[in-house]
């Protein structure tokens, strides 16, 4: 059934569809022109010439980037705890959302109290900070793992997915002979791929965006994440000190903002990679978060 | 997704209440107990044990007595911080900062989906949603990379812009009459589209039966949104509404601390930012706790405030 629309709603379309491609414009913006930078030609760069295209075409700026040991450094630190990070989640994720989906369990109820509990009253900055000095994390890349081994918030979504398993695969598997630990491994994991792979992403974003507990926890520049090199590299503290161990200027042709906007980039791309994953299941992860419980 | 309502059987079905049965239950289902330790650990370990922690506001915190032996002086870190000579400010800024997210920040998701939802045209539809969700997804020094690199005097776009137009550069993170805007619009930027999903969720339960009714009665599509989409999206919207008035002085520490520079503390300091310099860089653990108590106090007297009125007026609460 199709009704004819009025003028005004004619109008309203046209308003609307202009405003959400305004949207995405200014969305956009940013990202083409920091990519134009980091691909421009010096020259081009610090003359203002740039804009959202790049001028002549340039990779020395990406070249020193990753001439850098430092960024290396920093890069693989993030990789490290993006990795592991994520392991150690699922498996305590997993394992603690099992028991939890059960609703035979007794206790399950005050457990889950307990649980969301923290949602509510989080964690004040220092006791936390002594917490994690007092064992002996300060410096180290555990400090950027262990203190967020698990998101209540994840686990929830967990429990609540588990719950939609049937009972009866389970109980199979039991009369089979399969222990508990098996059930979990061997049924209740492979039928959970959707979940699985929505918190992993979710876990794996998180880490690599993490600079809040390095300023916390490190401050040991060997040791510290891409987030905060980047950050650094930023407020100039370090910008000066690349160059000057490149000591290359004359061969390459780099500049500080070229090198930033370059740095950047390396940093997004991960992301961007990931992203198309990410929108397939983080969209259904957010809206089961936000549908159930 | 709800639950499977069959009746239960195995492991352990024993709905006798007494000790024994308990005990036999937790026994013969040991192994998902056993699975519960660990996380059960974390829990109590970093989230319980730092709420524990929260004692040290009221000490004179020495490192080497612990929180157990440490000195208890009453409300005295409170008094000091009250007459913190910049507390004006910090409390000043904060507010404000908040008052503009509630302002701005709040209803741009809500707005984005009201205009994504009277789309037509779905494949559109699509390629809206997968660039506004994107940034949600970017680190804050991402965001700030790039903003930095928008406004930069040197080779930013925005200054650019400016001297096109005749007029002069302005070196904009460094000035503090601009910090605020650029809290703001960077963070509506960066989470617009991602908070929007969950309007898109209330707007999508709303049952499309009313719409057809509606459409019977001729219905124009203002009056429809009017009277279906708008009331259907009110239980979502003053519910975050809370949520938000609950952390009226959480503004979020990542986003500001990284834009912040000296030139900026007259309009940027917060509460947040001020607690990590004296804290974590100065040492002041006694302190920086009792900050933080303030806060959270704070945080749940507007709630159950807000919560209040909100039940008189609209019917909506969160408990």
């Amino acid at each position: 059934m199709k009704i004819k629309q009025s003028f005004g709603e004619k109008l309203f379309d046209i308003f609307n569809i202009t405003l959400l491609l305004l949207t995405c414009a200014v969305i956009l913006v940013p990202l083409l022109h920091v990519l134009a930078g980091s691909l421009s030609e010096t020259n081009a760069l610090i003359h203002a010439k740039v804009t959202l295209w790049p001028v002549g075409l340039n990779f020395d700026n990406y070249i020193l980037v990753f001439q850098n040991t430092t960024f290396w450094r920093s890069f693989f630190v993030t990789v490290f705890i993006t990795l592991t990070g994520t392991t150690i989640n699922m498996l305590l994720t997993i394992f603690t959302g099992y028991p939890l989906s059960k609703t035979f369990l007794r206790g399950r109820k005050p457990f889950l109290l307990f649980i969301i509990f923290t949602m509510i009253f989080t964690a004040p900055m220092i006791p936390s900070y002594l917490l994690v000095k007092e064992l002996g994390l300060l410096n180290s890349v555990w400090a950027l793992i262990v203190p967020g081994a698990l998101a209540a918030f994840n686990l929830i979504l967990c429990i609540t997915f588990f719950r939609g398993l049937p009972e009866e695969l389970f109980e199979a598997a039991r009369v089979d002979g399969m222990n508990e630990y098996r059930v979990v491994a061997q049924i209740a994991f492979p039928l959970s791929m959707p979940i699985v792979v929505t918190l992993a992403l979710f876990y794996a974003v998180s880490h690599w965006n993490n600079y809040y507990s390095a300023l916390l926890y490190i401050t040991d520049p060997d040791i510290r994440p891409l987030q905060l090199y980047l950050y650094n590299l930023l407020a100039q503290f370090e910008t000066s000190d690349t160059l000057s161990q490149m000591n290359s200027m004359v061969t390459y042709d780099i500049s500080p903002q070229g090198l930033q906007n370059a740095t950047i980039i390396v940093a997004t791309i991960p992301i961007v990679i990931i992203y198309p994953f990410i929108q397939r299941h983080f969209i259904k992860g957010a809206m089961i978060g936000s549908l159930k419980e | 997704m709800s639950a499977p309502n069959i009746v239960q059987t195995k492991p352990g079905d024993s709905s006798k209440t007494d000790f024994a049965g308990l005990l036999r239950f937790i026994v013969r289902n040991r192994a998902l107990y056993i699975m519960l330790i660990p996380g059960m650990l974390y829990f109590l370990v970093f989230k319980y044990f730092p709420l524990a922690g929260s004692v040290i506001a009221f000490q004179d915190y020495n490192i080497f007595k612990g929180f157990l032996d440490s000195e208890w002086v009453g409300f005295k870190w409170f008094e000091q911080f009250f007459s913190y000579p910049n507390l004006l400010r910090l409390l000043k800024n904060t507010v404000i900062i908040s008052f503009y997210q509630i302002i701005f920040t709040f209803p741009a998701p809500i707005l984005l989906a009201i205009l994504l939802n009277e789309l037509r045209m779905q494949s559109f539809k699509r390629v809206v949603q997968t660039i506004v969700y994107l940034p949600h997804f970017l680190s804050w020094t991402i965001v700030f990379g790039f903003v930095y690199t928008l406004l930069s005097v040197q080779t930013g776009f925005v200054n650019h812009a400016i001297e096109a137009l005749g007029g002069s550069s302005v070196n904009f993170l460094q000035k503090a009459e601009y910090f605020r805007t650029i809290i703001i619009s960077s963070g509506i930027w960066k989470e617009m589209g991602w908070s929007a999903i969950v309007f898109l969720a209330a707007i999508s339960g709303i049952s499309p039966s009313l719409y057809e009714a509606a459409k019977m009665d001729g219905a124009s599509r203002f009056k429809q949104f009017l009277h279906i989409t708008l009331p259907g999206m009110t239980p979502a919207i003053m519910i975050l509404l809370l949520l938000k008035i609950g952390h009226i002085l959480d503004l979020g520490f990542e986003q500001i601390y990284l834009f912040l520079n000296p030139m900026t503390l007259s309009t940027g300091d917060i509460l947040d930012t001020y607690a990590y310099r004296i804290g974590i860089l100065g040492g002041k653990y006694s302190l920086t706790t009792a900050i933080g108590l303030f806060k959270s106090v704070v945080g749940l007297l507007m709630l159950v405030i807000a919560n209040r009125a909100s039940k008189a007026t609209t019917g909506e609460g969160l408990y």
